[in-house]
Parts: structure tokens; C-alpha cells; sequence
């Protein structure tokens, strides 16, 4: 079996980030870049199941500009054996990266596709969904838990309600949740075997898809802030002012 | 052109954010339809009829339909689609799950999680966790849009009788099963619609001290949230996670309890009337957006807070 993973470079999650002066979006000029967290937990589930032995191939993509690699090389430290990196520039919607994920499953024929369930940059949670539209596989979203059985996957659902378990048959796409596994960290010398692993590279142009945004960004505004609010010293203090002075208990 | 809201319900009764998803969609065009796809599912067909803001009703039963599929569910809307322009639904894990399926059959860049209808097809949206707002049109001649719930009042529920019109199935996806839904059931309001929410983080330590969570919750009437990290920790169960990637919230009242306020927490519930904090780290950023901090090591100031509110002489609810 042959799972093709997919990740996105993002934003650090711990960088606050800040919104350019002519509102045309968000400064990313020596911002610290990262994989998108939950897609490090796609990675980690396609190697933890090639670790089992039911997997023989993991193969990491990643669609974006040059600097994009870097999430794949780190696919690469943590056990993916092989990558590809689709090079494209400028703003990418969802339905653009699903359709060149598309071409490239048509060609790597992969028996799965693991990817996170959301990135933490425009936070859409489209590109598996749309995916497997395009190739009308079932789609497992928002998975905490996976169990692979021959041709098949049960994948535990993290819904508004609670779980949700469902079966699916392969070939599939599972999007990751954050509670699905604890991603590893890359040993140095992995990092330094990663290097040497292969990174296929395609220039997004030449796989015959338009990937011109349909979604014009108009402004990016800082959201109003909350006015700053007051410690009070007591339990009581605060008993009193949520009754008295908010109204709200 | 006219609107198309895609219903969420459990065969018997609608989901609440379908009422919020409604007064979104009539705010884009005033002629809004919608569409129940379910299994023995007249009850809920008949209470969506009688939403004012709705003028049609297309309904579609099969067995197959029971357990909201997103497999099974897309083909129905999109064999509808050519009659609307915009298709509408609510952006929590049931949208989130199926409206990008069919947003690219259609070949529409979706819309994700709008806050704002601006006009018909301009929309404000968070990005980044909510630290940025997004204005953002959308030039595709048909647009999928979903709906942040909680930003959206829900529209009246009774007084409409919007005609209802049936519609063939589509065939049943099958590769795609059904197994289970473990569904947490609570006396307790739901968390996405509660007037209060009192939360806890891992200050809590374990899952045996979230006890005093549900303490206060009760003594308030309040439902109950949680961090990531008390979630990932085990005190409490994903239902209850307020986040960039759990729920969001909006009550009258939040009572963050040894929660520190990482950016993705504040993502769910920093937009709350009148926040609390209660925190013995006085540097936690969790006191930047809390109108009421206090200070304090937890496991002293739940029992006085108990105590306060037990010599209340009336409490809200």
C-alpha cells in the first residue's frame, strides 16, 4: 500500500502575526515558517503505519513556492521516503491545490491520501474534501483514530456531537486531526539521511490545471480589539461585579 | 438568482445552527429554499417549513441518508445546483465536512466560515485563528458559502408554511459506511448556543478536578468547554473543545479556569460579551482579553466562587 501525504508551509503557530499597513495581507518577510501542525500528524500516521508493516511506500507533496520544500524535506526526517514538490507561486485556493493533487494521484496512484484537516493560515478546510470530490473516493475528515484493515480503513471522526466512526474502502483521503497521534521529532541524523532522499520537482503550470484565484482578496484588516478589562483582587469582588456591574449572572 | 440552505437535523428535529445558517443565506438574497436530505425525516421537513425566511422546501428521503454522508449527501445538491446562486450551509463539522465536496463538482472556490455578508458576493471572514479579518468577493458565478453560526442571530422558528416539494434520491455511495456516532448526551445547554460557558485548561491538572468545572457550570446553568490541552490531556472529551479547531463561542459570559490563553483558544471564544479569568499566572494572555481577571490559584477560588454564588439570591439563567 502507498499512502501520498500532503502538507502545507505555514505560518508558525506560535507567531503572532501581524496585518500588512495597506491591509493587502499578512507580512510574512523573517516570519518563522513551519509545516502546518496538523499535517505533521498526516505524516506521522502514514509512517506509523508503514513502521507496522502495511504500508510500503510514503510519499510527502507539497504545492507552493520554493521555500515550500522545506515541509517536505522534514516529511522526508520523520520517514517519508520519497517527495514531491509542485511549484507554484502567489495565492493558492484549495480547489487550486486539489486539482494538482489530483493530477498527481492520477499519476502516483496512491492507495491513500493523508493530509491535515485544516491549515492554520486562511483556515478553510476545503483541499481533502475537495480532493476526493474530484476523484469520487470517500473522504474520512477530522480523524482522531485509524485502523487499517486490508482494503479498508474504520477511522474515528472527531464531530460537534462527539465521535463518529465510519469505514471506508480504498482508495480514500483521511484528513488529520491534531489529536490523532503525537508527531515525532527528526533525530540529526534522519536530517541528515533526509538530504539525500529524492525530491521530485513539477512546475504546476505543465500539469494542464489553472490554478488562477477565483477569489479576489479585497483587504486584510486587524479584527477591533477588546478594550482592556480590570483584575479585581477577590472572589467575592468578582462575584459582586459580574452581578452588579456586566449584569450577566 | 435564488439561495439554496442546506439543512442540518437529526431526521426528527432541525439543528439549531440551521436557524442561523437561514438568517445568513435570506441576507444574501430574500428568496431563500431549502433542502432536507434525511431518512423518516417529515418531522424536521415540517419544522423547516415553518421558518418564515424560508419560501421553499425541497425534500429528499432515503434510507441511505440517515447518517448525513457527505458522499451521499453531495450528488442530491448538486444535481439542484443550476437553479441557485449561492449554496449555503453552517461552517461547523457537519458544512465543513460536505460542502467542499460539492463546491469542487461545481468547480466554485468556496467561501469558508463568513462572519459578515457584505453584499452577494463579498464576505468578511477570520483568518489566521481570528487575529485577521478578511474581505474577500468571490467571482465565481456560483458561490458555496459557509457560515460561522455563532455570528449570525437565528431566524424565527414558527409562523412560516413554506410549500414542500419532494425529490428522487440519488443513488448510494458505497464505499463509504456508517459505524457508530458516540454522541455525549447532557441535560446541559449546548455549548455553540449557551448564554454562559465555563471552561477549563490544564491548570486543572486531571480529569477527576474538571469535577469542579461542572460544579460551577451547574450552579450557573452553564455548558461546559475546554482548552486543547485539557482535551489532549484526557480531562474531558473533544466535544467540549473551544478553539481555532474545536468550537467557537459567543455567550454572554466565559469563565476561562486555569486556562492560559494560547492565540488558538482565544480563536473560540475571544469575541464573548464579558470574559473572566481566572489564572495564578498573572503574565497568562489570557488576561489581555478578559474583562475580569483574577489571580489565583484555582483550586481556592472555585470553592469561594461556589460559595459567592451560593449566597446569590437569584442567579440568571
Amino acid at each position: 500500500m502507498k499512502i501520498l501525504v500532503a502538507v502545507k508551509r505555514v505560518i508558525d503557530y506560535n507567531v503572532q502575526i501581524r496585518v500588512k499597513e495597506d491591509n493587502s495581507g499578512i507580512v510574512t518577510d523573517n516570519v518563522k515558517m513551519s509545516t502546518n501542525p496538523p499535517d505533521d500528524n498526516a505524516i506521522e500516521e502514514a509512517v506509523k503505519i508503514k513502521e507496522s508493516g502495511k504500508a510500503t511506500e510514503v510519499v510527502a507533496i507539497t504545492v507552493g513556492e520554493e521555500k515550500a520544500q522545506e515541509t517536505v524535506r522534514k516529511a522526508l526526517a520523520v520517514g517519508a521516503d520519497r517527495g514531491i514538490h509542485v511549484k507554484a507561486d502567489g495565492i493558492l485556493e484549495p480547489l487550486a491545490v486539489s486539482k494538482i493533487l489530483q493530477k498527481i494521484v492520477e499519476k502516483e496512484k496512491p492507495d491513500l491520501v493523508f493530509m491535515g484537516k485544516q491549515a492554520i493560515d486562511d483556515d478553510c478546510n476545503q483541499t481533502g474534501q475537495m480532493l476526493s470530490a474530484l476523484l469520487n473516493w470517500p473522504q474520512a475528515t477530522f480523524a482522531s483514530k485509524i485502523e487499517v484493515k486490508d482494503n479498508k480503513l474504520e477511522v474515528t471522526r472527531e464531530i460537534d456531537e462527539g465521535l463518529e466512526t465510519i469505514e471506508i474502502n480504498t482508495p480514500a483521503i483521511v484528513t488529520c486531526d491534531l489529536r490523532l497521534n503525537e508527531p515525532r521529532y527528526a533525530s540529526l541524523p534522519n536530517i541528515m539521511k533526509a538530504k539525500k532522499k529524492p525530491i521530485e520537482e513539477l512546475i504546476a503550470s505543465d500539469l494542464g490545471v489553472d490554478i488562477t484565484p477565483r477569489i479576489e482578496q479585497v483587504k486584510v484588516e486587524e479584527p477591533p480589539k477588546r478594550k482592556a478589562g480590570i483584575k479585581v483582587a477577590s472572589v467575592a469582588e468578582l462575584v459582586q461585579k459580574l452581578k452588579n456591574e456586566a449584569k450577566v449572572i | 438568482m435564488s439561495v439554496l440552505l442546506i439543512a442540518e437535523h437529526d431526521n426528527k428535529e432541525l439543528k439549531s445552527f440551521t436557524l442561523n445558517a437561514a438568517t445568513a443565506a435570506s441576507q444574501i438574497d430574500s428568496d431563500v429554499h431549502a433542502i432536507l436530505i434525511g431518512h423518516n425525516s417529515a418531522e424536521a421537513v415540517k419544522k423547516l417549513s415553518e421558518l418564515p425566511v424560508i419560501k421553499k422546501v425541497i425534500s429528499v428521503e432515503a434510507p441511505h441518508y440517515e447518517n448525513y454522508t457527505a458522499e451521499n449527501f453531495a450528488p442530491v445538491i448538486i444535481k439542484l445546483a443550476e437553479n441557485y446562486s449561492h449554496i449555503v450551509c453552517s461552517a461547523n463539522t457537519f458544512g465543513k465536512n460536505l460542502m467542499p465536496r460539492i463546491a469542487a463538482h461545481l468547480d466554485t472556490s468556496q467561501v469558508s466560515d463568513i462572519i459578515k455578508v457584505l453584499s452577494p458576493d463579498t464576505f468578511l471572514r477570520p483568518i489566521y485563528a481570528g487575529n485577521a479579518f478578511a474581505t474577500i468577493k468571490s467571482n465565481d458565478t456560483k458561490k458555496c458559502v459557509t457560515i460561522r453560526p455563532t455570528s449570525f442571530d437565528p431566524c424565527e422558528s414558527t409562523g412560516g408554511s413554506a410549500p414542500i416539494e419532494k425529490m428522487d434520491s440519488s443513488e448510494e455511495f458505497s464505499n463509504t459506511k456508517f459505524v457508530k456516532r458516540e454522541e455525549i448526551k447532557s441535560d446541559r445547554p449546548e455549548l455553540g448556543t449557551a448564554r454562559i460557558v465555563v471552561s477549563g485548561g490544564r491548570g486543572m491538572q486531571n480529569g477527576e478536578n474538571f469535577k469542579l468545572i461542572t460544579e460551577v457550570a451547574d450552579k450557573l446553568g452553564a455548558a461546559i468547554g475546554a482548552s486543547r490541552a485539557a482535551v489532549d490531556a484526557g480531562y474531558i472529551s473533544n466535544d467540549h473543545q473551544v478553539g481555532q479547531t474545536g468550537k467557537v463561542v459567543v455567550p454572554d459570559l466565559y469563565i476561562a479556569i486555569g486556562i492560559s490563553g494560547a492565540i488558538q483558544h482565544l480563536a473560540g471564544m475571544k469575541e464573548s460579551k464579558v470574559i473572566v479569568a481566572i489564572n495564578k499566572d498573572g503574565e497568562a494572555p489570557i488576561f489581555s482579553v478578559a474583562d475580569y481577571g483574577l489571580e489565583a490559584d484555582l483550586f481556592e477560588a472555585i470553592p469561594q466562587f461556589m460559595e459567592e454564588l451560593n449566597k446569590l439570591n437569584t442567579i440568571q439563567k
